[in-house]
Order: C-alpha cells, then sequence, then structure tokens
C-alpha cells in the first residue's frame, strides 16, 4: 500500500507539467488582449466641469450629457496622429445627426483650434483636461477612444483605439442600443 | 556557396544525430556491441558539422552577403564590425542555430572528455543529447532555416535598432544560451542513467562540471542584465519581476538547487531520486523560459514579432522531451533505491532544506508569472508584480540564508546539536549585532525584510567563511575555497538589495541653471543645460556639479538623447560610484521658464547587489576548477590501481 | 535578457504616436510632496499601480504621460489626506484589478495566496516523510 501511494506521487510532477502544457496551448492559441478595457461600462459618467478646449465651441459638463438622447463622447488630442485619421470618419457619423462631445486630452486651445480648422470639427462641445482627469475617471487608457452614452448619462460602450470606416455601422448600431 | 555549404553541414548533422539515436538504442537496449563502437565518432562528428553551420553564418554576417535574407533583414554593410560578428545570433534563427552548434560541441565534449561513467550509461547519455538536438535541428530545419537565400539579393541590409548596439546585448543572449546548454546535457545524464539505472556518485560527478558551468554562466548573465536594465532605464530599479526577468530566473534556481543535491549524490551517494528530478526540472525550466520570452504569450503588447508557429514548435519540443522524461522518472525511479541515510542534523538534511526552499522560490516565481494568463483564460485580467513577488519570495529567501548559516557548519551524516550550536554561535551573534546596529542607527523606520535582510547577510558573511577557520589554507582544496567564495557572495548581494532598498533616499527637482539640491551628504549643482550631437542621435546633456563637504567630487552629464531613426527618446543615467554606494543621476523633461527636470537618487551599497553575483560565479569557477582536477587526480589513480571496482555494464564493449 | 531590456526600452518611452504632448507635466508628476511621510506612502503606492500605456512598468518607473499624470493625482490625493488603499480601490473599480501589481483579495487571486502556504507545506511533508522513514530504519 505503501508502495502504491509513493507511486502515486511520482505521476505529480508530470500532472503538473500537463497541466502547464494545457495553459501554454491556450494561451498561444488565444487573441491576446493588449488594451485595458474600462470597468465603467453600466455606469453614469462621473461628473465632471472641464473647461473649454477650442474658441469656437462651449465647455463640457458631463452632467449635461443626460438630456435623453445617446450620443459619443471622444477623446482626442492634437498631438495625436491617429486622431487625424480618425477625423473624417468622425465628421461622417457628425453629418448622419449623431451627437458628438469632445475631450482633448493634455492640450492647449490654440492646437485643438487649429486641429480643428485643419481636420474639421465634429465636435458639438469639447472639454479641455490638461491633466487626463477624466481619462482616469473613465477608465481610458490611451487617446484616441471612444465612448457611447445613453440618454441618462450612462456609459454603455468603450470603443478603444481610432473608429476607421469599417467601425460606422457597429458605432451607429451602439448608438440604437443605447436608445432603448 | 556559403549558405549552401551551411545549410548542408546543418542536415548532415540532423542525419547523424538521427543515427546517433539508433545507435544509442541499439547499443544500451540490445547490448548491440558494433553499434556502440560508432557512437562516440558520431557525436563528434555531429558536434564539428554543427559547429561548421554556425561558423559559416558568422562568415554570412561578417561579409554582408546580402543574398542570404537573415543577413539582409538583420544586419547593414556599414555597421561596426562586432555589431556585425555579434548580429550572426541577434535574431531567432541565429540564436537557435547558436544554441543547436553549442549543444552539439557540448555533446562531443561528453563523447570525447567523460570518463566516470560506466559504458550504458555513457551511451545512453549520448542517445539522449541525440534526441534532444534531433528536435532542434527539425525546428531549425524545418520552421526557421538561417540560410534562406534571397533573390533578387536584397542591395542593403536593413540594419539593427540603434538601441541594440550595445556590447553587452552582444554577448549577454549567448551567456544565457550556453547556461542553458549545460543544463541540457545535465539532462541528458539524468536521461541515461536512469535508463541504465545507475543514479550514483559517479553520476553526479559526472554531471557536476556541467552544472556548475551553466550555474556560473546563468549567474553572470542575471546580474549582466540586472545591471544593463539598472542603467538603461533611468529609474534606479534593478530588478522589476518582469517575465522575462523571471524567464532567465528560474533556470538558475533549479540550477542551484541541482548543483547542491548533486553535491550530496557525490559525497554521500544520498538524495538520488530528487538530483535526478532537479535536472529533468532544470533543463524544463530553461526551455520553458525560452518558449515564455520567444511565443510571446506573456510579453504581449509592445516589443517582438510574436511568432506563434515557434511558439508550438517548442511547445511541442518541451511536451516531447519534459514530458517524456518526467514520464521515465515516474516509471522507473522506484527501482532507484534511495541512497544512504543521515540524521535531521546533518549536512546533508540542511541541503534538503536548502533544496525545498530553492524549490518553492522557483514554485511561486513560476505560479506569479503564469498566473495572470491562468486568469485572462478565465475571463479576468489581473497583474502579479514585484509586490506579491517580493512579499511571497522575501521571507523564503530569508529562510533558505538561515539554512545557509548552519547548513555548511555541519557535519556529514550526523551532528551533535551542542557542538552544531557552538559552530554556528559567532554568525548568530553577527547577526544579533547588526539587528542592534540597525536598530539604533539607523534615520529612519526600516521595512522588517531589508532589516533581516541586513541581519542574515552579516550572519551568512561568518558563517560563510567559518569552513576555513583552524584549516591550512594552503591545503585547502579549491572547491573549497569556492563553496567558500559563493556564499559570501550571497551575503554580499543580499546586503546590497536590503541596504538600496532601506536606505535609497530619491530627490526629484525642477532646476534651473545654478540651482544646487541636497541628497545624503552631497551636493549637486545644475552647471548647464547644452545640446549634444551624436551618430545617430542629437541630445540635451545636463552638466552636473557634485560637492561633498564643499570639495568638487565629480561632474555628471546626464543625457535625455532623441534617436532619429526610428524617433525615440531615451534617457542616459549617469551613475557616480563611491566605496559605499551610488549617486544616480538623470536629466528629464524640459519644464517651463528654463528648468529642467532632474531625478537624483543616493543608493548607499547598490553596487554589493552585482559585486556579490560577481563573487558567486567567481566561487562557481573555482569550485569547476577544483572539481575537474579533483576528478582527474582521481582517474589516474584509479587507473594505476587497476579499477577495484568493474564497471557494471563493461561487458557491453 | 536582451529582449527584457527592449521590452522595457519601449515600455519607458512613451508610444511617439500616442503620447507626445507639448504640456509640461502634472504639477506633483516629477515633484515630491514637502512632507516625507506622505510622499514616502505615495511613492509606496506609486510602485504598486501598473502604468496603463507602457503595460510592463509601474507608474513609479514611467516616462508615459499618463503614468506622470497619474503620479501627480496620487500626490494630490495623499496629500489631501487620503488613505492609499482607498486610492488603489478608485482605480480597481475603473480598469480592474489588472491596474493594481498588487494581487487584491478577488477570489480569483486565492491560489495565488495560498501557493506560498501550499508549497511549503508540501516541501515541508516530503521532508519530514523522509526523515522519518530514515529514522524508523529500514537497513
Amino acid at each position: 500500500m505503501n508502495f502504491k501511494k509513493r507511486s502515486l506521487i511520482l505521476w505529480i510532477p508530470l500532472a503538473a507539467y500537463l497541466v502547464f502544457l494545457a495553459l501554454a496551448s491556450l494561451g498561444l492559441n488565444r487573441d491576446q488582449q493588449t488594451v485595458v478595457q474600462s470597468r465603467m461600462i453600466g455606469k453614469p459618467v462621473p461628473p465632471l466641469d472641464l473647461p473649454a478646449a477650442a474658441s469656437s465651441r462651449p465647455t463640457l459638463s458631463t452632467k449635461e450629457m443626460a438630456d435623453g438622447k445617446p450620443r459619443l463622447l471622444n477623446i482626442f488630442a492634437s498631438w495625436c496622429v491617429p486622431c487625424i485619421a480618425e477625423a473624417p470618419v468622425l465628421m461622417q457619423l457628425a453629418q448622419q445627426g449623431v451627437p458628438i462631445d469632445g475631450v482633448a486630452i493634455r492640450d492647449a486651445r490654440a492646437d485643438v483650434d487649429n486641429f480643428l480648422t485643419r481636420h474639421g470639427n465634429p465636435y458639438q462641445r469639447i472639454g479641455l483636461d490638461e491633466r487626463s482627469a477624466l481619462q482616469f475617471y473613465m477608465g481610458s487608457s490611451g487617446v484616441p477612444e471612444t465612448f457611447v452614452v445613453d440618454g441618462k448619462g450612462v456609459i454603455r460602450y468603450q470603443h478603444i483605439g481610432v473608429i476607421g470606416p469599417q467601425d460606422v455601422e457597429m458605432i451607429l448600431e451602439k448608438l440604437r442600443e443605447a436608445q432603448s | 556557396m556559403i549558405a549552401e555549404a551551411g545549410l548542408a553541414a546543418l542536415w548532415l548533422a540532423a542525419t547523424l544525430a538521427g543515427l546517433q539515436l539508433l545507435l544509442a538504442w541499439a547499443a544500451v537496449a540490445q547490448g548491440n556491441a558494433q553499434a556502440a563502437r560508432f557512437i562516440r565518432p558520431l557525436a563528434v562528428a555531429q558536434g564539428a558539422l554543427a559547429g561548421l553551420a554556425m561558423v559559416a553564418l558568422i562568415i554570412l554576417f561578417l561579409i554582408s552577403d546580402m543574398s542570404v535574407y537573415l543577413v539582409a533583414a538583420n544586419s547593414h554593410s556599414m555597421k561596426p564590425f562586432i555589431y556585425k560578428f555579434a548580429g550572426a545570433w541577434g535574431n531567432h534563427e541565429g540564436s537557435m542555430l547558436l544554441w543547436i552548434a553549442v549543444m552539439s560541441v557540448a555533446g562531443a565534449a561528453v563523447a570525447l572528455f567523460e570518463r566516470s561513467l560506466d559504458r550504458a550509461t555513457h551511451f545512453a547519455t549520448l542517445g539522449a543529447q541525440a534526441a534532444i538536438s534531433l528536435g532542434f535541428y527539425a525546428f531549425l530545419l524545418l520552421a526557421s532555416n538561417p540560410f534562406q537565400r534571397l533573390n533578387p539579393p536584397a542591395a542593403e541590409g536593413q540594419g539593427l535598432n540603434p538601441l541594440l548596439q550595445d556590447p553587452g546585448l552582444a554577448f549577454h543572449p549567448p551567456t544565457l544560451y550556453f547556461g542553458y546548454v549545460g543544463l541540457s546535457v545535465a539532462f541528458s545524464f539524468a536521461v541515461g542513467a536512469l535508463l541504465t539505472r545507475q543514479v550514483n556518485a559517479r553520476f553526479a560527478r559526472a554531471i557536476r562540471p556541467w552544472v556548475l558551468g551553466a550555474w556560473v554562466l546563468l549567474t553572470f548573465g542575471i546580474a549582466a542584465g540586472s545591471y544593463w536594465a539598472y542603467y538603461e532605464l533611468g529609474w534606479g530599479g534593478w530588478w522589476f519581476w518582469d517575465p522575462v526577468e523571471n524567464a532567465s530566473l528560474m533556470p538558475w534556481l533549479a540550477a542551484t538547487a541541482l548543483l547542491h543535491s548533486a553535491s550530496v549524490l557525490a559525497a554521500r551517494d544520498a538524495l538520488r531520486a530528487w538530483t535526478i528530478m532537479l535536472a529533468v526540472v532544470a533543463f524544463a525550466m530553461s526551455m520553458i523560459g525560452t518558449f515564455l520570452v520567444r511565443s510571446g504569450i506573456l510579453t504581449s503588447v509592445h516589443a517582438f514579432a510574436v511568432d506563434p508557429t515557434r511558439g508550438s514548435f517548442i511547445l511541442i519540443l518541451l511536451g516531447l522531451y519534459i514530458g517524456g522524461a518526467l514520464a521515465l522518472f515516474a516509471m522507473r525511479v522506484h527501482t532507484v533505491n534511495e541512497g544512504a541515510r543521515f540524521d535531521p542534523l546533518s549536512r546533508e538534511a540542511l541541503l534538503v532544506v536548502n533544496n525545498l526552499l530553492l524549490c518553492v522560490i522557483l514554485g511561486l516565481v513560476l505560479i506569479g508569472t503564469l498566473y495572470p494568463l491562468l486568469t485572462e483564460m478565465l475571463g479576468q485580467s489581473v497583474s502579479v508584480g514585484p509586490p506579491y513577488f517580493n512579499a511571497v519570495i522575501g521571507p523564503v529567501t530569508l529562510v533558505l540564508m538561515a539554512a545557509l548559516v548552519v547548513g555548511p557548519l555541519l557535519r556529514w551524516r550526523r551532528d551533535e546539536p551542542k557542538a552544531a550550536i557552538w559552530r554556528t554561535a559567532p554568525a548568530i551573534l553577527a547577526g544579533l549585532l547588526t539587528l542592534v546596529a540597525v536598530l539604533v542607527f539607523a534615520d529612519r523606520p526600516v521595512g522588517w525584510l531589508p532589516l533581516f535582510g541586513l541581519v542574515m547577510a552579516a550572519a551568512v558573511a561568518v558563517a560563510s567563511i567559518a569552513p576555513l577557520w583552524k584549516r591550512n589554507l594552503l591545503r585547502t582544496p579549491l572547491f573549497t575555497y569556492g563553496m567558500v567564495l559563493a556564499h559570501l557572495g550571497c551575503a554580499v548581494s543580499l546586503a546590497g538589495m536590503a541596504s538600496e532598498t532601506a536606505f535609497s533616499s530619491e530627490r526629484l527637482a525642477a532646476a534651473a541653471p545654478g540651482d544646487s539640491f541636497e541628497i545624503s551628504g552631497y551636493t549637486v549643482t545644475l552647471d548647464q543645460v547644452r545640446p549634444f550631437a551624436g551618430p545617430n542621435w542629437t541630445a540635451m546633456e545636463a552638466v552636473l556639479l557634485i560637492h561633498r563637504d564643499g570639495k568638487l567630487i565629480g561632474t555628471a552629464r546626464p543625457q535625455a538623447r532623441y534617436f532619429t531613426d526610428p524617433p525615440t527618446p531615451t534617457n542616459e543615467s549617469v551613475q557616480l560610484t563611491r566605496w559605499n554606494g551610488q549617486l544616480y543621476l538623470v536629466l528629464g523633461e524640459a519644464l517651463e521658464n528654463g528648468r529642467w527636470q532632474l531625478r537624483i537618487w543616493w543608493k548607499p551599497f547598490v553596487t554589493l547587489i552585482w559585486g556579490g553575483a560577481g563573487l558567486i560565479a567567481l566561487g562557481g569557477v573555482l569550485a569547476l576548477i577544483g572539481r575537474v582536477r579533483r576528478e582527474r587526480k582521481q582517474a589516474r589513480k584509479a587507473a594505476s590501481v587497476d579499477a577495484p571496482l568493474g564497471h557494471p555494464q563493461e561487458a557491453l564493449a | 535578457m536582451r529582449r527584457l531590456v527592449i521590452l522595457l526600452l519601449l515600455a519607458t518611452t512613451p508610444d511617439p504616436a500616442l503620447a507626445q504632448t507639448a504640456l509640461p507635466p502634472a504639477p506633483y508628476a516629477n515633484r515630491q510632496l514637502e512632507d516625507p511621510a506622505l510622499e514616502a506612502k505615495a511613492t509606496a503606492l506609486m510602485h504598486t499601480i501598473r502604468c496603463l500605456t507602457c503595460q510592463s512598468q509601474s507608474i513609479a518607473d514611467s516616462d508615459a504621460s499618463m503614468a506622470a499624470d497619474l503620479r501627480s493625482i496620487i500626490r494630490e490625493r495623499i496629500a489631501a489626506g487620503e488613505d492609499p488603499e482607498a486610492i488603489r480601490a478608485w482605480l480597481i473599480e475603473r480598469y480592474g484589478d489588472w491596474i493594481s501589481y498588487k494581487p487584491t483579495a478577488d477570489p480569483i487571486l486565492w491560489p495565488l495566496w495560498a501557493a506560498p502556504v501550499l508549497l511549503l507545506g508540501a516541501g515541508g511533508a516530503l521532508a519530514y516523510g523522509r526523515m522519518r522513514r530514515r529514522k524508523g530504519g529500514q537497513a
């Protein structure tokens, strides 16, 4: 009996090793998550008052976002190169009647003005966030990023990275979902 | 032509490895004496061919043959000679070729120089070595051919990232590979010994030089990597518990345990099964480490071109070799008897404690490294970082150090508790004195981990020298000096870590030219900030004047560099080394009103961390030389006394 | 280790496409608090918060702008008397356990915290079994 027990123990290393192999092969074939998802989905937008980032648009108070209509909250910056690629897509969405609010991260008013002149201005309001505060409140981890906020001011969806032409349908669908 | 010759050599070597495996099987399992005669020559020829292939690749890099894909992708004709040379293994294919070449040359060395094993085990070992090589040859030839031609040839190579053009980086990876190869040889010996059921002191003596050599290289490689990260990253950290660091630490921990258990087996013929297990684990860890780094399974985002095919290939090899060896272990090891007996108070017992604690640390590093992967599978992202590793590994390491105080002072087999206490008394006293000294003189509260780190460092330092007490120093064998030095190195390194953790001072400043800052008795004055141009970068350079007691003791010029292609900002920190520590100076970003951000640290005795590691490696070298010499002497003696112990499988020949 | 270094280099240096900004860093990003006790608290916390844009370092060791902004927020909140663990909880609420290098008490992490105890226990049992067998004497 003692002998039997011992020989079972001897198989433990192999068993542990097989667990490792299984984990490794699963891990190898997974889609690697390279971004951190916000945990704020389903929660209200944190109340923040941001000064105006552009001469031509009013300040952004996130409390005002709960006006009964779903809208996009786009995090961008004049220094952000991918944001330039995103700009025409946002313009297209704005032309289709989607309300978009913007937050310029670590930016300066003159630079934002310049950026909007060159790449278009799809925003209704633009808040200036000199120290990424809104990003930390929203659980955002980079620029650009876009949140879908429903009419009650609740965050419904987070899109990390550039919204490309291929994402427009999906974003519109998310906005429709937020309507209900 | 050279590329084709290299490829041909590689195919031929792979064929020979296959043949070597077959013949070894015939010799060991079938007792075929005819086959046995060819095994050693085959191993030597295989080593020569693989070595030749590596030489061919190096030549291709040196002559910048841009018709070879690997050269065009990783080199540039204007690169300095040394980086062309090192460029041969500064990429995936080349590094795998280097690995297999060194492994085959090591196999040839085993065939030529191994004398202490019986013939059957020797052949079984060479067979196992051929089996491992075969897998690596397949990997190279099927999945990552380094001699792939490019048609039409490239006009010019794509060069190497300027950040990688650092002498340290050029020779750092081979150091680790050589260490891994040493462990693969130990693994082959273990498999060979299991196959022939000859797990005994002779087996331990055969693997010891390989384990020692591998361990020295790994020690050196880890310490060098740590220092590199310390000065290059510009935030003063020297160990981050990053998955890639952990990947290099795990084989070292296993090798350290193996080294000690092999000593018990060689000296006392105990811990047979355990030593076999550790030899398997040590090689497994070097393969697992390589897998974790190469597959990109953990170090996700930035950095490397991740290639799941390569990862899968390494994983399959891992499954075959380590899985096979563990299964063999489970089936065979009960036929290996336990070996000599010993008391709970004996040097053997303390070495068992050492082994267990090292394995616990190893297990914790492995679990902590893989845990985020596991939870990600379950749908939750977590981070396991320094707070976890320090909290769980710190205390276990302190207990390990306590074992290190007592162990070397005990006798083999059994010891008297009273005598043992008297022998360890000076070390315990040194520890207590340190405890009181730190509590009385420290200028700030000291965390209990660094506090006991300092206490154990003092105790280990005293205890490590104790084996030399009352001995004739001229007649003390070299390997005893090796042990003393290595253990002393542990104390030195631990003292450095504890001191840096407990007593570092930090000063962050927004400085305008002319401003001065006090830190731990030093006055750092920003004299000026000026532009500076390098070959492929521009920089802002701060000129810092450092005074102590009103005397100028040095000028430091940290830089904030901007590499142009690709545009990459880096910090060039400056370390001003004093006997009792380093002043670590970094120039940060430009602030408003002509001010610059300066980061200044005083890190007392931080250099001891790497100094201690150097002592450990040096101790390993002395032990290696001492052991090899002793073995040779004994082999000669045995030959002249006409081999009193007949080799059990002698009939084979 | 070479790979480590590349990784860390890339990690410390802000992604050129994502994190360049003309603005100077936030007030307490690189400035210590006056009170050494508070600064020590803040530093200890910063060393356990993972950098969002570099992914392989704590915010205390990173040049990334977001890390700098978070350092400033942490220092300001600590100076305002907030408890470090409350700040950690605030961040976890937004980013999940991922942001904390110090594993939390979440049930999914219990096995991780149990690991040292289990490993030491298993090792102890193994050694104890052997010693006893020897004392029992099979010679």
